[in-house]
């Protein structure tokens, strides 16, 4: 094809110029979302490794793939490895890093040098915590609880504090540069109310980011110097609280749960609209809903605590606050389907991973109403029910979510399409495991098995069995696309600039972008959205 | 019929059927709107895919069906909230003159000892229909004290005592577990509640060797340790005198009053300058540190035994309700 000779010889990020210090000294906020994509992607298949090891163990009753303080380690560290390295920064620090100035008709995010020094920070942090892993682990369960974790565990607690408390800055700097740069570098004519979606989304999660994860970093510090130099303060025997540290360690880490699931929102507003070829129903709501879940999301922290030992009172309180920040989850949810209301559906792997963001976080929210009501958590709290329910929220959502978006923008960042029918059965097949591994975990879970069990009475073997086969599943449905992506930057198709015929600023510039994203500045005199105004493609473009 | 594959835990004690109830509420509330969305979905992706010449309808969105879709869900939600929050108040709060175990958990084991003074490790013997109430806690870190059958879970800390209570209903073994991660061995801090009728439950008290009710040995180690000096049974005492304070409220010092229940005991024995009782001197010496956790609920049980009245025969009995036939061997 005549444009495929030309895209060839077209300069634009990728080709502006080659070698490491390109890269590892850019300013680009598209080259650096690149090297946040590698890094997570790392960290992905770690957490990953270790959830296998988990899901092997669990296989008997009896505990004998490893040993229980092994066991401990890989809980712990599948944890730390798969909230705090990969979920945390996967969609902002690499879909939002690459598209929010894209979305907004920017040439950069507000601060370039802040923005790699983010990645730096992640980076060290990271270090720190494979050097932990490599040199003995730790076992403290990813919340840290103290008194263990200050008092008991023999474990490099210390160091993946450290590890963690770096990673939380690098997350802070993201938050602050998208919140400047949203308030600050809009392109002209790109009102509040013409933002897309994804950004709405994106400035709710930034400011989680930036009021949470100081309080996170607080805490980490008071864990670490109680541990370094005994100062008591979460230690009972010298006046100090235990349930103190909860209280501040959910305060952040309840809000981290909004950090993970609002930027896969804003990426199925953005795939649910371009492949109905509408204008998502109800915008308006959408958008605030975001920063409700924001908002309200800082006042349900103590629905973790519901059996440590609150008083009575404040647990009403907590549950009550939990019910009203379920109401602009719900919102979304309605508003996705609606949308789908006399659209023209097409079925890319984006949208099925759309489609299977809406099942599994609508299952995941629904199941969070049974963890707010107190009458059901003092039974469910600390067993199975909340493993499965978090990762359908988590994995189901977010994780989705990140897919979902990798595949829609994916033309956009590499220049090249997927295979479209590899693309397919890896939704499927993800979708299928998914389900098939956490679904058994919420019967185990009302059966009574608490969660961190290494081993386990022989009732529940059979749903554990369940689990464990769909793991398998899972860990292929993650694999496949890790390949295909890869072989496409070669072999893929070359993308049009706008293969999908999405409406959205970062569709209306070369793919992949110049350095500066933009030619000439645009200037925006539509509404977000506007599907009536562009052409749908004649076909979605389809490789099989 | 699923003996290797139970779906749904035994229930054994009184208020289980009430979580079941409200959880049986939530199943059928969830799958009611996952087939209600699901269904939608489909048939959205089916009615309205894409064809050609056929253009989607650009639909602005609607503020009717906005509140609608808000208000329904909050209405619903408060429902479930007000339900769950009446099984909550009933599971916190222990029924008066339940008879009392106190728990303590250590890294990996639990220790209970009963009011009759028997002493078990990873077992409760409780019999059918007695309410019994559970004062726990921890020699280390935080563990938690998990029964699936009864529907009960509390974690139990170092440094405080926290509560639970259960009505056994059913004969038959059942699961402790601990809930809380706690370490290397957290899985293998399990026990078992082993539910009989009550006859069984008397040949099996007396059954047991035991030096007398936990209140007695209390009282023995009131006077070894030299508490009696003080804490005497007339006004004239350098301490305050304890007979009856139990759940009475206290005045202090700083003007603050405050109730005197487990954790108020527990903590005027461990440090006793934090709540200065109104009228006396800081001169109490701190026995952080001098007794053990079981020899604390030994003392906490005695104080809690002293009744205002002529109180000659100190002994557990005096918290079991009135009617409740004497337990003492």
């Amino acid at each position: 094809m005549a444009t495929a000779a030309v895209t060839a010889e077209r300069e634009h990020y990728l080709n502006k110029e080659y070698g490491i210090r390109s890269w590892l000294l850019t300013t680009d906020h598209k080259r650096i979302a690149l090297l946040y994509l590698i890094s997570i992607t790392f960290f992905f298949f770690v957490g990953g490794f270790f959830a296998l090891l988990i899901r092997l163990e669990l296989l008997t009753p009896a505990g004998d793939l490893v040993q229980a303080d092994t066991y401990n380690k890989l809980f712990t560290m599948h944890g730390q490895v798969m909230i705090f390295f990969f979920l945390i920064p996967s969609i902002p620090a690499v879909l939002g890093n690459f598209l929010v100035p894209l979305m907004i008709g920017a040439k950069d995010l507000a601060f370039p040098r802040i923005n790699l020094l983010s990645w730096y920070l992640y980076i060290i942090a990271g270090a720190i915590y494979v050097h932990c892993i490599l040199t003995g682990g730790v076992d403290t369960g990813w919340t840290f609880y103290t008194p263990f974790s200050t008092a008991f565990s023999n474990t490099k607690v210390i160091e993946a504090g450290i590890a963690i408390f770096i990673a939380g800055f690098s997350s802070i700097l993201t938050g602050l540069n998208f919140v400047v740069t949203i308030h600050r570098m809009r392109a002209p004519g790109m009102t509040w109310s013409r933002l897309p979606l994804f950004i709405w989304a994106h400035y709710a999660t930034s400011i989680i980011q930036l009021l949470g994860t100081p309080v996170l970093a607080i805490t980490l510090l008071l864990v670490v110097f109680e541990r370094a130099f005994n100062l008591g303060i979460f230690d009972p025997t010298r006046g100090g609280d235990p349930l103190l540290f909860q209280h501040l360690f959910w305060f952040y880490s309840h809000p981290a749960v909004y950090i993970m699931i609002l930027p896969a929102m804003a990426v199925e507003s953005e795939i649910v609209a371009c492949f109905t070829r509408k204008r998502i129903f109800g915008y308006n709501f959408v958008a605030m809903s975001s920063i409700a879940i924001a908002v309200f999301g800082f006042l349900v922290w103590a629905h973790h605590m519901f059996v440590a030992g609150i008083s009575l009172y404040s647990a009403l309180i907590f549950s009550i606050l939990s019910y009203l920040v379920a109401v602009p989850s719900a919102i979304k949810v309605f508003n996705w389907t609606a949308t789908m209301y006399r659209g023209s559906i097409s079925f890319t792997t984006p949208m099925l991973y759309a489609f299977g963001f809406i099942g599994l976080f609508t299952m995941g929210g629904l199941t969070g109403l049974f963890l707010a009501c107190l009458g059901i958590d003092v039974h469910v709290h600390d067993t199975y029910f909340v493993i499965a329910h978090f990762h359908y929220i988590m994995v189901g959502g977010a994780v989705m979510g990140y897919l979902g978006g990798m595949h829609f923008w994916w033309p956009k960042i590499s220049g090249r399409m997927y295979p479209e029918g590899w693309g397919r059965l890896a939704a499927l097949l993800v979708f299928v495991g998914f389900n098939l591994t956490f679904f058994p975990q919420f019967i185990l879970g009302y059966m009574g098995m608490p969660r961190r069990y290494w081993q386990y009475p022989p009732e529940f073997q059979v749903l554990n069995v369940l689990s464990t086969a769909g793991s398998t599943i899972l860990a292929v449905g993650y694999v496949l696309p890790m390949i295909y992506f890869l072989w496409s930057m070669r072999y893929g198709k070359i993308a049009e600039d706008n293969p999908w015929g999405a409406a959205g600023l970062e569709w209306k510039t070369s793919s992949p972008p110049p350095t500066f994203n933009f030619e000439e500045e645009p200037e925006v005199t539509w509404e977000a959205y506007n599907y009536e105004e562009i052409a749908a493609p004649a076909e979605v473009p389809v490789e099989r | 019929m699923f003996d290797n594959f139970p779906l749904w835990p035994a229930r054994a004690a009184a208020g289980a059927g009430n979580v079941d109830a409200l959880y049986i509420f939530l199943v059928a509330l969830s799958g009611f709107m996952c087939v209600a969305i699901f269904t939608m979905i489909l048939v959205f992706a089916t009615q309205y895919r894409r064809r050609r010449g056929v253009e989607a309808e650009q639909i602005e969105g609607s503020s009717a069906l906005e509140i609608t879709w808000s208000i329904i869900p909050l209405g619903i939600f408060m429902v479930i909230f007000l339900w769950g929050a009446i099984i909550y108040f009933h599971e916190r709060t222990p029924p008066r003159g339940a008879s009392e175990v106190y728990v303590v958990a250590k890294q990996w084991m639990w220790k209970l000892q009963h009011q009759e003074g028997q002493r078990e490790i990873n077992e409760l013997h409780v019999p059918v229909g007695r309410d019994v109430k559970l004062i726990m806690t921890s020699q280390d870190v935080i563990h938690s004290f998990y029964v699936p059958a009864f529907r009960i879970k509390q974690d139990v800390l170092p440094g405080r005592y926290t509560t639970a209570w259960f009505r056994a209903t059913k004969p038959g073994i059942y699961h402790l577990f601990c809930s809380q991660y706690c370490g290397t061995m957290h899985s293998g801090m399990i026990g078992q509640v082993v539910v009989m009728e009550p006859s069984q439950y008397q040949a099996w008290l007396s059954g047991g060797g035991t030096t007398g009710s936990l209140a007695a040995s209390g009282e023995s180690l009131f006077q070894q340790l030299g508490c009696t000096t003080c804490h005497r049974a007339d006004t004239q005492g350098r301490g305050p005198n304890l007979a009856g304070i139990f759940g009475k409220p206290v005045q202090l010092e700083d003007g603050r009053t405050v109730v005197a229940d487990e954790n108020y005991i527990r903590e005027s024995i461990l440090s006793p300058s934090a709540k200065i009782v109104s009228g006396f001197k800081p001169i109490m010496p701190v026995f952080q540190g001098l007794v053990g956790e079981e020899q604390l609920n030994a003392l906490v049980a005695y104080v809690k035994s002293l009744s205002p009245a002529p109180s000659g025969a100190a002994g557990a009995t005096s918290t079991a309700p009135a009617g409740t036939k004497s337990q003492n061997p």
